[in-house]
């Protein structure tokens, strides 16, 4: 006898990713707060820095500063593009470690775009973020292309590329004319994200005209997957390689293709960081660690469109309020101890799957035994 | 030869930065050989170097020398512990291998950084005042521990049943449940010496190359012992050889300043030339598979 599934939380788990999602988010935050608690701290901190971040608000002095709100989207934005690197290849089956070499890559160019590009207003951004997704499509799909001629895995070889793109970010950029040994010379003001409206809008945030391109970003992400051929072919490989071949799929193309658009993501969020947080170019002394949170960003928003970009919102809020919760006596490092809790949940999301099914059964045997 | 002579002097530091990959490796070779891709190696390895770090801090003014051992032995019991959240993911609950590895790897710097918050108040260790000691001819005793790792390694995987049954769960886990092997069991033990090993080799690593622990300690050691494995094609004399070479392209950044030639060239040049040899070797030997076959794909009992 097959009843239909009632309304209850337990069948809204089974039925429904989003809503694992959420109640993967919230168990980590759970045991964030616990950890909290248990080493002697007020998780109070966290939640009136979290508050802060996402009103304006500050409970403390009880004054509402909307330049939070603007902080918080500015930092989202790397966040939801580095979860659609690694989302959209996901959906072909590919596990794209490599956000983080992919946006170093596109960071790095960008800067030097910035530093040597037409001085023209508008152009010169709009042409250094292309510049961007462009150099990190070609990093990714150096990746596709090595799995699909080669056979090569793509999770040791973006690894691999992750390094390799540190390192020549280094020798590039320090041998601009004018670096010292942490930065380059300031940008011209032409390639600078920054906009005045925006910026007076959020109380002088660093939110930026970056967030056209992220819009952009969205609805390309959502068209290619859902709406067109060559998303389906995508999607057909990430489900079953042979079959797809079998279909007439060209698998080689696909892996290909998914790695260089999941790349040219990253690279967008590489610009957009290089020209929109920061006035000159970097000497990367470590990862800036976007690309390996976009890995957590889409697992949560299970590699959709519209789910890793509040994920990536998400992600972002937790960043933004690092500085408040340090200065709330909280350890900042709890944001990333979440990450990594909701990531190791999200793995074990099989086994909740597997422990709901069984109680709801364990319940219907009940059940049935008492009517009996 | 000038060059050679001088890399032969430069053997204890090639030796020290050889041990804690090749003890990672030769955990991350078990534990693929079982048919459980752990790419947890790296936080396995944080986890590890923190813990050694934090005991030898604290247990150096009292028992002096004796205290990297404890320390050491700390390391590698932090790196099981964890390992074990990895082990029941992707053995018990059939997890995606990959992610529940990523899971760990970013728990690692969160935790180690958020513990050394709250332990030292700032976001590293407190540095201890004598890390390990180099022996007679400048080796590091990590050079030891790594090669009694690989030899026991092999003598188990190559010698011993349990190793030809180890072998068997990661070629072929239906056919080794068939004749009783008990492939979830195997497969445990694996992933919880891997992190056993990682952790070790985290608190060689830290107590040979540094006075404290902080987030960059690890740096990539653990992801260089993942490239190790498939370089090395699985099997303990090729991770040895893969190993050796690594370290010699990481102690080559220290060696290249004592020529002239090579100090005109940015010490990057260096850093980047363990990955892209990784990256050419896994092109030039790509084509035949020698990976075990069913690493990374979790053991579903048959029927039920």
């Amino acid at each position: 006898m097959t009843q239909p599934r009632k309304k209850s939380i337990r069948g809204l788990l089974l039925a429904s990713d989003s809503a694992l999602s959420v109640m993967v988010v919230l168990l980590g935050f759970l045991c964030g707060t616990l950890l909290i608690v248990l080493v002697g701290r007020n998780p109070l901190g966290m939640y009136k820095a979290i508050i802060q971040v996402l009103t304006g608000y500050s409970i403390k002095l009880e004054k509402w500063n909307v330049r939070y709100v603007g902080e918080w989207l500015a930092q989202s934005m790397p966040f939801i593009l580095c979860g659609f690197s690694m989302g959209f290849a996901a959906r072909t089956g590919l596990f794209n470690i490599g956000g983080e070499g992919q946006y170093v890559v596109g960071l790095t160019v960008a800067e030097i775009f910035a530093l040597i590009g037409p001085r023209i207003p508008v152009v010169h951004w709009v042409l250094a973020l292309c510049i961007a997704v462009l150099a990190g499509g070609i990093w990714g799909g150096i990746v596709g292309w090595l799995k699909a001629k080669f056979e090569v895995s793509e999770v040791v070889a973006t690894i691999m590329l992750n390094y390799i793109a540190l390192y020549l970010s280094r020798i590039v950029i320090m041998r601009i004319p004018g670096t010292n040994t942490y930065k380059t010379p300031d940008f011209p003001q032409t390639a600078l994200l920054s906009n005045s409206f925006l910026s007076k809008l959020t109380h002088g945030s660093l939110f930026n005209l970056g967030f056209i391109f992220v819009l952009l970003s969205v609805v390309i992400y959502w068209f290619i997957i859902e709406k067109t051929k060559l998303g389906f072919a995508l999607r057909a490989t990430g489900f079953n390689r042979d079959a797809a071949k079998c279909s007439g799929i060209p698998v080689a193309k696909s892996i290909f293709l998914s790695m260089a658009i999941s790349g040219a993501f990253a690279g967008l969020a590489g610009g957009i960081v290089a020209l929109g947080s920061f006035k000159y170019g970097r000497v990367l002394s470590g990862n800036d660690g976007y690309g390996f949170a976009g890995i957590a960003v889409a697992l949560v928003g299970n590699n959709t469109a519209l789910g890793t970009t509040f994920a990536g919102l998400l992600f972002g809020m937790l960043s933004s309020a690092q500085a408040l919760m340090q200065s709330n006596g909280i350890p900042k490092e709890i944001t990333f101890i979440i990450q990594g809790l909701v990531v190791v949940f999200i793995a074990i999301r099989t086994g909740f799957r597997m422990l709901i099914t069984y109680s709801m059964k364990k319940k219907e045997a009940e059940k049935n035994v008492s009517t009996e | 030869m000038s060059v050679l002579s001088s890399i032969f002097g430069k053997l204890p530091t090639i030796l020290m930065l050889v041990s804690p990959i090749l003890i990672t490796a030769t955990g991350g070779m078990i534990c693929e050989r079982s048919g459980v891709v752990n790419i947890a190696l790296e936080g396995l390895m944080v986890f590890g170097a923190f813990a050694a770090a934090t005991i030898h801090y604290f247990l150096e003014p009292v028992f002096g020398v004796w205290s990297i051992w404890l320390a050491l032995f700390a390391g590698s019991l932090f790196g099981l512990i964890f390992s074990y959240i990895h082990a029941f993911a992707s053995v018990s609950l059939n997890a995606d291998q990959t992610v529940s590895g990523t899971g760990i790897n970013l728990l690692a710097n969160g935790v180690t950084i958020f513990l050394a918050q709250i332990l030292f108040k700032q976001d590293r260790t407190r540095q201890f005042r004598l890390g390990m000691m180099p022996g007679p001819g400048g080796i590091y005793p990590t050079a030891y521990i790594a090669l009694a790792v690989i030899l026991v390694a092999w003598f188990v995987l190559y010698r011993r049943k349990f190793g030809l049954r180890l072998r068997a769960c990661g070629e072929n886990p239906q056919a080794a449940a068939s004749v009783g092997i008990d492939v979830l069991k195997i497969r445990y033990i694996a992933v919880l010496t891997s992190g056993f090993l990682a952790g070790l080799a985290g608190g060689c690593l830290v107590l040979t190359t540094n006075t404290q622990f902080n987030s960059t300690t690890v740096n990539g050691h653990g992801f260089i012992a993942l490239a190790v494995v498939s370089f090395g094609r699985w099997k303990p004399l090729g991770i040895t050889g893969a190993s050796l070479l690594f370290g010699t392209a990481l102690a080559f950044s220290i060696i290249a300043s004592d020529y002239t030639l090579l100090r005109s060239l940015p010490t990057e040049v260096f850093n980047i030339m363990p990955y892209a040899i990784t990256l050419l070797t896994l092109v030039i030997f790509s084509g035949k598979n020698y990976a075990p076959q069913e690493s990374g794909k979790p053991y579903e009992k048959g029927g039920s």
